[in-house]
């Protein structure tokens, strides 16, 4: 048994570790693996956001995956293909740089998840579920029908974006960046939920009606967790097309929304680190039992069976000192 | 005018209706004993006057119609409640249950460790570890840091051990003395009552039977209503 801040640290500088020693040993492919780690990572430090403190089980978290891929995808395009991105009256000519393409995905995907957010949260539970479920196919079938950036086969971008200062072509660099994202992520997320706001979130999960007696609005603390948390998705959706240059419809798929619930409850379900480690082992589990058998899924479930039945906090649960209760 | 005015109040759980004309009003600085047999209505006209069912009739805070409000706009008016049954945010820690919805005011961390001592050795402990006596002294204290004009009691003394009731009376004799914070009680034990408050609200059947001052009550009054 660990302090959970230790083991946070550790976390970090394993996957640190890890890049530095690939590109010691000139391994870039175990870069770009990690690279993907830290993404599928700040997806669903996303999703524990509205998961872990909200309590909300979102099965539509593609939406803003998706959202902040096709961001990329189509301001990208439109620079590939030099022609103006017109919206209304306004031509712009598309974009290249990373962070205006990370600024528009994370607007966008704060205002999706405003809507769903406001017309969601009016239920809970199963209802919750299968309303953002819904929003997650509309998005889906959308995209897929969206022939202007490629339909069903999405759409390639031939170049990396660009970071002012950075080759972002290097593995490395693009790694350092996505890592960067991911700590400082995660630093907002702990003070988040040391603030106020997060403990108001805290107690109305467990308790809503006790919540509104003091004088606090459950509704609006899930929508503000609900809105930062889409954000965050929708920022590691941008990275992840930019770590491809690839976008296709599959990013906003309800599997898609279905994994980073596994990432985050493997992990450890409101832990801060959790989705950190859930999708670390998803991605290592993914490439070694992957190069075996194609069903590697089978294993990824079994594991997941015996965390939820014999390790409710997780991985992260098992290894820590600080023990989550109900209320 | 009073601070809390309900008149002719009704409300209904679904179809089977629970209150069939509550009247009762509390003025500023007043202790007021909500009292009546199990069953007749008395956490329903909580539950009514802090919006967290649907009501009709006459019902008024400091002049404002609490039926246009929802159930935290009502709380943040200024009434603070400690419900039956006190559950505090057990995943939190004492100070946490405290400074979560905190608003400025003179109760604050300090005020409400001098009022319950005990919270105050305790708070960086997690709420659900705490003893029965000390979630309810929590659950009050957070009620406090709201800075409420009127505090409503819900049984609040309800299956504690006799020496923590007598921590809890004593808690809420200093606050009728020293702040003169309007409160609103429900509680069993009808000597006490009479000791701490100044006036008494009897429901029967969903209605006000009786009201007036505690010293007017008599014994036939309590008899026949309240059953002790």
């Amino acid at each position: 048994m660990i302090a959970e801040r230790w083991l946070n640290l550790a976390v970090l500088a394993g996957l640190l570790g890890v890049a530095v020693w690939a590109r010691i040993a000139d391994q870039p492919f175990t870069i770009t693996l990690t690279t993907r780690a830290v993404i599928l990572a700040l997806a669903a430090v996303g999703l524990n956001i509205a998961l872990g403190l909200g309590g909300l089980v979102s099965l539509g978290h593609a939406v803003f995956f998706g959202l902040g891929g096709y961001a990329m995808g189509i301001l990208a395009f439109h620079v590939q293909t030099y022609t103006p991105l017109e919206i209304g009256p306004i031509s712009i000519a598309g974009s290249t740089s990373m962070p205006v393409i990370w600024l528009t995905a994370i607007a966008l995907s704060s205002l999706a998840a405003l809507g769903i957010g406001l017309l969601s949260l009016r239920t809970s539970g199963a209802y919750f579920i299968m309303i953002t479920l819904a929003f997650g196919q509309m998005f889906y079938y959308f995209a897929i029908s969206w022939n202007r950036y490629g339909g069903e086969d999405g759409l390639s971008i031939y170049v990396r974006n660009g970071f002012p200062g950075l080759n972002t072509l290097i593995p490395f660099q693009f790694f350092g960046i996505c890592f960067a994202l991911l700590c400082l992520v995660l630093l907002i997320g702990d003070r988040l939920a040391r603030s106020p706001f997060g403990l108001a979130l805290n107690a109305a999960r467990q308790v809503p009606v006790r919540v509104e007696t003091v004088g606090l609005s459950p509704f609006r603390l899930k929508l503000v967790a609900f809105v930062i948390s889409g954000a965050v998705t929708g920022l590691a959706g941008a990275l992840f097309a930019d770590l491809n240059r690839f976008v296709s419809p599959t990013m906003f798929s309800w599997q898609l929304s279905g994994e980073l619930i596994v990432l985050v409850i493997l992990g450890g379900v409101g832990r801060l680190i959790g989705p950190v480690v859930g999708a670390v082992l998803f991605v290592a589990l993914e490439h070694l039992l992957g190069g075996l058998t194609d069903h590697w899924h089978v294993f990824l479930g079994l594991i997941l069976l015996v965390i939820v039945l014999f390790a409710r906090g997780g991985i992260v649960g098992l290894l820590s000192r600080r023990r989550l209760g109900d209320g | 005018m009073s601070l809390l005015d309900l008149s002719a109040l009704t409300a209904a759980y679904g179809v089977s209706q629970a209150l069939f004309g509550v009247d009762l009003s509390v003025g500023e600085g007043e202790v007021v004993a909500l009292m009546g047999r199990n069953g007749m209505g008395k956490t329903t006209t909580v539950k009514a006057i802090c919006r967290m069912i649907p009501s009709q009739g006459g019902l008024s805070f400091d002049g404002q119609d609490l039926h246009r409000l929802s159930s935290h706009r009502a709380a943040r008016l200024g009434i603070g409640l400690v419900p039956e049954g006190r559950r505090c945010f057990g995943d939190l820690t004492v100070r946490e249950n405290l400074v979560v919805a905190a608003r400025p005011g003179p109760w604050d961390l300090a005020a409400a460790t001098r009022l319950f001592p005990r919270l105050g050795e305790r708070m960086a402990q997690r709420a659900a570890s705490l003893s029965g006596g000390e979630q309810q002294m929590l659950v009050i204290g957070r009620a406090l840091m709201t800075n409420p004009r009127l505090l409503i009691l819900d049984e609040a003394t309800e299956g504690l051990a006799p020496i923590i009731r007598q921590e809890i009376w004593a808690a809420i004799r200093r606050l009728k003395s020293e702040t003169g914070m309007a409160i609103l009680l429900i509680d069993k034990s009808v000597r006490e009552l009479a000791s701490v408050c100044d006036r008494a609200v009897i429901l029967q059947r969903g209605s006000t039977v009786w009201a007036g001052p505690m010293g007017e009550m008599t014994s036939d009054i309590s008899e026949r209503y309240v059953g002790v």
